[in-house]
């Protein structure tokens, strides 16, 4: 920077917020949070899920006040006067506030009218709106007829009817295909760079903060930093490199033991390598796994290692992600594990799924990815008996679907996408109840439950009710029920989402050990770098396959971007964009 | 100086602004029209036809074992009146059977010295009734009673003293002389109907914002929390009167129900009722913020004391007194007493007044409750 900073927007010093929950316990949101936001820039808050970001929004729309501390937003203390800061700011929730029942146009005008904008002036605004966010077409469609993307863009429009002085997005891309999430970030970025809007978006996607001119990073309540996206990238300068597998090792095998290391602060699979944050910049000593050592090539950094050092520092390592199965499943690598073969689903005159066909071989990770509505969690059902095919064939575990429900669903393990156990009962209840109604009794039982309760780490919580478990411990509890029957297959349903960097690290660490010892995974998720985890992936779009192989294959698709090797993200939005080109779909797309 | 009128027309324009928003929602949600119209159509239908505590056409099997011009004159009433059905059986052995099995509900049987008995001055008439249905059995019993004393009237009249001493039975009702109980169960509809618009449907719609998280987005607006509350009771407020004109016209057309007093009475101490149900409805929802919790403390709290503790189906003065002392906190009681009063007596100010004044109160306290409780805050 090399002229004048600009005037503050927002400055916060030393806020404080504690909840008490219903059952008794105090839950501090906000543990001493300053931080300032500057006029005409884009401010990132970053963080995982539980780390205060919605309740940090909240203070400064003015919709809560801190227990303690100053708040100033666009020089008005918000606290005292918060109709002041309503009247000037725009504000879009996690759950975007829109009125299903109510139309595109409707939803518009009734903020139009809230925010006293003249019919004059709507026109003037409507028009450009509507080009911004390209809901020219769909004016007369019901808002909960939106897709996901469309609906963002409809929340950000209604908060747009009027510039504000101030824009605050809450989670703006959570559960958005990545296309739309592209879509709403080159909206959001002109706001600020031709119309020098000040905006500040909460995100628990990392990369999304590179893009910002200053990141906050949040966790459990407090700021671990703050700065230029560049300034966090630069804590894991000299750290950063990549790491080849050993020949006929995937690359999430190598994953999984380095991301053991101590001396490893975080490891992910990337195109068929992994790439690693080390502790230290200044250490050389080349990384060794049995003795044999692992290659590494020195790459820049970028916002997430520099993220993931100073969530280490707090968070702590370590974390196990090995599991010891007592019965492996039996049959080599080569028997047909999955078998699904023009599966199609209709509700009324809607094909969720249309003539979907893969097979899954014993011991693979399968990973089917696809935006939201495009027949992931249908496909799922099916593929767990919960929900009847309309056509095509269905094969688990040897057993056709449609014939001996009962007996595939002995071999399968399910893990839903909501936490689906109870929560008032405690962790042994629930395990309790799990091994029960999967048929487990007596010794068995007791060890299958003390199995679970020792591989997943859950002993120390025992006695609380599943409910108060902490973020990640959740997730283990799900998993670790869906394990107790020693099932073959295992499904697991957008298990990560919600989950912080650590715990999706340590889950799909478990997944990788599973499936080296004979378990097949099939997973959904809407994380793109998570398919490369996977052995395969079928990428799914309004419940059609649109592409399906490797994760390298997948890459393939993508579009070469300079200077970096193409992402899943990349492959992903090239093939749904290709695909709906040849559809001619009813999404108009201008060239514009 | 432009300021104050503009800012005043910004809320005006903000509250027309939400009235409409709300007014497109009740058109597209099935469940606001189904509680707003379908509701009180399908009460009035079913209060009307279905619901009674009139006993009519009750089947009795007639067994005249004695064929005199006493026995038939006896009888008569049986047959021709409204409230029985006569069913001429020869044998007492085959009226039992039909007892028991519900195809009559009485027997009413003439022993063979009926006449001969009546010179004597010691005549009987048996009367059996079905009494597994108390209620029915005991009204039954005493409209026989009544058909048979207006035949010992009769011939009294005529100057034949029976049975010794005349006997007269004077059994006129007020304010409902033929015992309609449509007459007194209509009216108390409107109560329901207001209940169920007023409370539970504004409930619902405000817990429903909570829930989606629409007021989240709607606060940081201009918006005052007044404006939201006013954007909240004026359609429903409309739709509650909607409500109250089906149900009057729909009672006065389809079961003639008298309206004697004046119809202005009738809407202003039905709107100040209405008040008095939004504003429970605000102030619930806004307590709860969830549909569930809100619904299930709106039946207890308002509908299901509208139906059983303001005097609408239950005679409160049959209560106990420790009842009778709660059934003073329920709003619904005193609207009971005004549309009692205003549908089968007429404008008798010594029940309308006081019983308005409470209402008056209860809505001006209310709503200042709801405007307390409705604040522009998350959590």
């Amino acid at each position: 920077m090399t002229t004048v900073e600009p005037p503050v927007a927002v400055a916060a010093a030393n806020l404080r917020k504690v909840f008490r929950r219903a059952t008794g316990e105090t839950v501090v949101a906000l543990d001493g949070i300053s931080f300032s936001a500057r006029q005409g820039t884009l401010t990132a808050i970053v963080g995982p899920d539980g780390a205060g970001k919605t309740t940090l929004m909240r203070l400064v729309c003015g919709l809560m006040t801190a227990d303690s501390g100053d708040l100033d937003v666009i020089g008005i203390n918000v606290a005292a006067n918060p109709q002041e800061v309503q009247d000037r700011i725009g504000y879009m929730p996690q759950k975007f506030g829109l009125y299903e029942d109510l139309s595109v146009q409707e939803n518009l005008d009734l903020y139009a009218e809230l925010h006293g904008v003249t019919p004059e002036q709507r026109k003037a605004i409507y028009p450009r709106l509507m080009e911004m966010t390209q809901l020219g077409s769909f004016t007369g469609r019901l808002a909960g007829k939106l897709s996901g993307g469309m609906k963002q863009k409809l929340g950000l429009a209604c908060t747009l009817v009027r510039s504000p002085q101030l824009l605050l997005l809450d989670e703006p891309t959570v559960g958005v295909d990545p296309l739309s999430r592209r879509e709403l970030w080159e909206i959001v970025l002109k706001l600020v760079r031709d119309e020098g809007l000040t905006v500040i978006v909460t995100t628990s996607y990392l990369d999304e903060a590179e893009r910002c001119d200053h990141a906050v990073v949040m966790h459990a309540g407090q700021v671990l930093a703050q700065g230029m996206p560049g300034e966090i990238t630069a804590k894991a300068e000299g750290c950063t490199f990549m790491a080849t597998p050993p020949d006929g090792m995937p690359a999430r095998s190598l994953q999984a033991r380095l991301f053991q290391l101590p001396q490893v602060i975080d490891a992910v699979p990337e195109a068929g390598k992994v790439r690693i944050v080390r502790a230290f910049a200044e250490e050389r000593n080349p990384l060794a796994l049995n003795g044999a050592p692992i290659p590494l090539e020195a790459v820049p950094a970028r916002f997430e290692d520099g993220f993931m050092m100073l969530f280490h520092a707090v968070a702590g390592g370590g974390l196990r992600n090995v599991m010891t199965l007592d019965h492996p499943p039996t049959g080599d690598g080569d028997t047909i594990a999955v078998e699904v073969h023009d599966l199609t689903r209709t509700f009324g005159d809607f094909t969720a799924v249309n003539h979907v066909s893969f097979e899954v071989r014993k011991g693979e990770i399968y990973g089917l990815l696809g935006p939201n509505g495009a027949g992931k969690s249908t496909t799922f059902r099916m593929l767990c008996g919960l929900l009847p095919a309309t056509s095509g064939t269905l094969r688990v575990a040897g057993a056709d679907l449609r014939t001996s429900r009962a007996e595939a669903r002995q071999r399968l393990g399910y893990v839903a996408q909501k936490f689906s156990l109870y929560g008032q009962l405690s962790v042994d209840e629930n395990l309790d109840f799990f091994a029960s109604a999967y048929g487990l009794r007596g010794t068995r039982k007791r060890d299958r439950i003390a199995w679970a309760k020792q591989q997943f780490e859950l002993d120390r919580f025992s006695d609380l009710p599943s409910g108060q478990l902490p973020g990640g411990f959740k997730q283990r509890l799900a998993m670790a029920a869906s394990l107790l029957h020693e099932p073959e297959i295992l499904f697991l349903d957008e298990a990560t989402s919600g989950a912080d960097p650590m715990a999706r690290r340590e889950f799909w660490g478990r997944i990788t050990s599973l499936s080296e010892q004979g378990v097949t995974v099939i997973v959904t998720t809407h994380f793109m770098d998570e398919a490369e985890y996977c052995d395969r992936v079928v990428i799914l779009d309004a419940g059609r396959t649109l592409a399906e192989g490797t994760p390298a294959e997948i890459r393939a698709h993508a579009h070469p971007t300079e200077g970096r090797e193409p992402t899943m993200e990349d492959a992903f939005i090239a093939i749904v964009e290709e695909s709906r080109r040849e559809q001619d779909s009813p999404i108009a797309r201008s060239a514009a | 100086m432009t300021n104050i009128p503009t800012r005043r027309s910004g809320g005006l324009r903000r509250i027309f602004a939400l009235v409409r928003k709300e007014t497109l929602q009740v058109f597209r949600d099935p469940s606001s029209i189904a509680v707003g119209i379908v509701m009180p159509m399908l009460l009035l239908v079913l209060f009307g036809y279905g619901l009674s505590f009139d006993v009519k056409n009750v089947p009795v099997a007639l067994v005249m074992e004695d064929s005199s011009a006493d026995a038939r004159g006896a009888v008569s009433g049986f047959e021709l009146s409204d409230y029985f059905d006569a069913v001429p059986v020869k044998t007492m052995a085959e009226a039992q059977r039909l007892l028991l099995d519900k195809t009559v509900n009485a027997i009413v049987r003439i022993p063979p010295d009926f006449a001969r008995r009546i010179e004597l001055g010691n005549a009987e008439i048996q009367v059996l009734v079905h009494g597994t249905d108390a209620n029915t059995a005991r009204i039954s019993l005493g409209y026989a009673q009544g058909a048979i004393a207006t035949w010992l009237a009769r011939e009294a009249a005529r100057g034949r003293m029976l049975a010794g001493a005349p006997i007269s039975v004077d059994s006129r009702l007020w304010f409902n002389e033929a015992n309609e109980s449509t007459y007194f169960l209509v009216p108390g509809l409107i109560v329901l109907v207001m209940t169920l618009i007023g409370a539970l449907l504004t409930s619902l719609v405000m817990a429903r914002e909570w829930e989606r998280g629409t007021f989240e987005a709607l606060f940081v607006t201009p918006v005052r929390s007044s404006e939201v509350l006013l954007g909240k009771i004026v359609p429903y407020f409309v739709l509650g009167m909607i409500g109250l004109a089906l149900s009057v016209v729909g009672s006065k057309l389809l079961f003639g129900v008298p309206l004697r007093g004046s119809l202005a009475i009738l809407i202003v101490v039905s709107m100040l009722y209405l008040l008095v149900a939004l504003g429970i409805g605000l102030v619930i929802s806004s307590v709860t913020k969830s549909q569930f919790v809100a619904s299930q403390i709106t039946l207890v709290a308002t509908f299901l004391p509208a139906m059983m503790l303001s005097g609408f189906m239950f005679d409160l003065r049959s209560m106990p007194w420790a009842i009778q002392v709660i059934t003073y906190i329920f709003p619904a009681r005193y609207f009971v007493s005004l549309l009692q009063t205003l549908f089968l007596a007429g404008d008798i100010w010594a029940v309308i007044l006081p019983n308005a004044a409470v209402l008056a109160t209860m809505a001006t306290v209310l709503m200042g409750l709801s405007v307390v409780f409705t604040r522009k805050r998350i959590g």
